[in-house]
């Protein structure tokens, strides 16, 4: 079981001090806060991905590549990277090139986006943002399994003998989660690939994204990659955490009353006793995830959201060192002792790298010397099955 | 004919959705006057009527939660679970400023597109002048023709002259005879089993019961690894 920490990357205005940071603070504090999970303990950070303001992660890759220069065992990953308006041949080489530098450190979780200005920026439609979702996470998944693609699709425009580069670290290409909290078409996507399914659990009850997971297990059974136990899930959540409750309703509730998704709308109480939203002392928030738990069985990683709707960096950085101090390593041990031994465990790339090649050696492919295109001959890599002739010339 | 319900063996369940804000208001008394005739006549046709009461007034904060955040609250969710067991409704709404009032359409604006498809519906509407009267068929209908319901061709308008006169109790006896003739049919069971999957859903929709995923459409094969259909020329 991992847990992490997902942030938004949404610029909000402090409702207490009243101010709004600047690109550039709240920049350099996502990174601060990443390093600091990796310090208190935590497996995982993810990075929103958004192209408008007011929030700044338009580039996950080149952030996510910076903090694994300065993290030795965080997990670099996304929530979310968006497979509708991004091209999959461009996600298929960024994320192979954090692959190799984050040295197999990372994975990734797709979703759709549901700003219906921000696809026609990038030539998409949002009216066909499922149909595109599906059918470019069919090309990037070709893109890191074969050396050589020839596709067509509606989507894009075809390719003929084209090669994303580098291939994936070791040839074993990034672990993929299909987020979603109501598509039984994505759900059915992660499970007939055999991926990771990522329910957001924040804004609806247990109940509600249970459904989907239960769907999830028992379609990626039936597409033989395991048992229902052992299908890969994961679970966002949210929690405000100080060592006494009152201080935490406190201390949270201007934060929450003018929250960018839910300000002006519930009140505090109401969402915490609607949703998985636990704000009080470490032992309330460890009791509520215990129930996501006993809802959705053993599940392989659990997000907390912890930095948005104005937090400053220093409270930011408090509720990490009481989630990696105080809750994490409780749930840890409670989790252990509940867990099935037949479940499947997180994804790594060392678990990744196993599956396929066992003990053996992980292949490294060389690239040929260049010949101008992918189209005639052979394999583009020496370790092709084929090699390739060439005329004579002259 | 719904044999079920005319040998008396489970009543009809009609719902009572009162826009009304004053205690007593009048918005719920007509509202009250028109479930009691189709319970009166049910019952002289050897049939019966149970009645839940959806008041607005008491779901007005969770009805704007609803609409700025999507979370339903408690009580919005016994009301949908109350809307999407009946088997008629009563719609009445207060109207101000020429339009039914917002606490009432904003109600039914957070409901799911397909709850109330094909439910037997009565619209009733007061006011305080009768200049108001086509509020209800040129505002109220098409928002439940949005929401498909089978509303009845009677709809039930009071304003401060109607309601000492015999022609407004005329007019509830003819809308609760049509509400009750649609019940009686089983026309909204029988659109809901035959046709349900003709209409638009979403999963989950319906107020969390249209659970079924259909495996067999175009999107699904194009999520196990198929081609996308070809684009509509648009």
């Amino acid at each position: 079981m991992q847990f992490g920490i997902f942030s938004v990357s949404d610029i909000t205005r402090d409702p207490v001090s009243g101010r709004t940071p600047s690109e550039a603070e709240r920049i350099d504090a996502i990174v601060k806060i990443a390093v600091k999970a990796e310090e208190v303990g935590l497996d995982a950070f993810a990075i929103g991905e958004h192209h408008n303001p007011p929030f700044f992660s338009s580039s996950p890759t080149t952030l996510l590549a910076h903090i694994a220069a300065l993290t030795e065992r965080l997990v670099l990953t996304t929530a979310t990277t968006l497979i509708t308006t991004n091209d999959p041949v461009r996600i298929a080489e960024e994320y192979a090139m954090l692959q190799h530098l984050a040295k197999g450190r990372m994975d990734l979780m797709l979703g759709r986006g549901n700003t219906a200005p921000v696809y026609p920026w990038f030539g998409q439609d949002i009216r066909q943002g499922l149909a595109i979702a599906l059918e470019n996470y069919n090309l990037l998944h070709r893109l890191w399994r074969e050396d050589v693609v020839d596709w067509e699709g509606q989507f894009r425009t075809p390719l003929q003998g084209f090669t994303a580069t580098p291939r994936p670290l070791d040839d074993v290409p990034p672990f993929v989660w299909h987020g979603s909290i109501r598509t039984p078409e994505i759900a059915e996507q992660a499970a007939f690939y055999g991926n990771g399914y990522f329910a957001n659990h924040i804004f609806w009850p247990t109940s509600h994204s249970k459904r989907l997971i239960d769907f999830y297990r028992q379609r990626f059974e039936h597409y033989g990659h395991g048992t229902r136990k052992q299908a890969i899930v994961g679970v966002g959540g949210q929690a405000y955490i100080a060592k006494r409750s009152q201080d935490a309703v406190k201390e949270f509730r201007p934060y929450f009353d003018e929250a960018p998704v839910y300000g002006h709308g519930p009140s505090l109480e109401e969402f915490t006793k609607g949703t998985p939203l636990t704000v009080g002392s470490p032992q309330e928030v460890i009791d509520k995830t215990l129930t996501f738990h006993d809802a959705f069985g053993d599940y392989q990683r659990q997000m907390f959201l912890i930095d948005h709707a104005g937090m400053p960096l220093g409270m930011v950085l408090d509720q990490l060192e009481l989630l990696g101090g105080e809750v994490v390593p409780v749930l840890r041990k409670e989790l252990a002792s509940r867990r099935d031994p037949e479940s499947a465990d997180a994804p790594t790339h060392a678990g990744l790298v196993q599956a396929k090649y066992g003990d053996g050696p992980a292949r490294q492919p060389s690239p040929n010397a260049n010949r101008g295109d992918n189209v005639t001959g052979a394999s583009p890599y020496q370790d092709g099955d084929v090699e390739a002739e060439y005329p004579a010339i002259g | 004919m719904n044999d079920q319900h005319t040998t008396g063996a489970e009543p009809f369940r009609l719902a009572v959705v009162s826009g009304g804000t004053s205690d007593p208001s009048s918005t719920r008394m007509l509202a009250d006057r028109i479930a009691s005739r189709v319970g009166a006549l049910a019952g002289e046709r050897g049939g019966a009527v149970a009645v839940d009461v959806i008041d607005l007034r008491g779901l007005a904060s969770e009805i704007t939660t609803a609409i700025v955040s999507q979370l339903m609250g408690p009580k919005m969710t016994r009301a949908i679970e109350v809307l999407g067991r009946a088997d008629g409704v009563v719609a009445s709404a207060p109207v101000y400023k020429a339009a039914p009032s917002g606490l009432f359409s904003s109600f039914f604006h957070v409901l799911d597109n397909d709850l109330l498809i094909a439910k037997p519906v009565i619209l009733a509407a007061t006011a305080g002048t009768a200049r108001h009267a086509l509020v209800v068929d040129e505002q109220m209908r098409s928002l439940f023709a949005y929401l498909r319901t089978m509303t009845v061709p009677t709809s039930v308008f009071a304003a401060t002259e109607d309601w000492n006169s015999s022609e407004l109790g005329e007019r509830i006896g003819r809308a609760a005879i049509e509400l009750l003739l649609l019940m009686e049919s089983g026309f909204a069971e029988q659109v809901r089993s035959e046709s349900w999957k003709h209409y638009q859903h979403e999963y989950g929709s319906a107020g969390g019961t249209e659970l079924d995923i259909d495996l067999g459409t175009d999107l699904m094969r194009l999520a196990t690894g198929g081609a996308a259909p070809p684009r509509r020329k648009e």
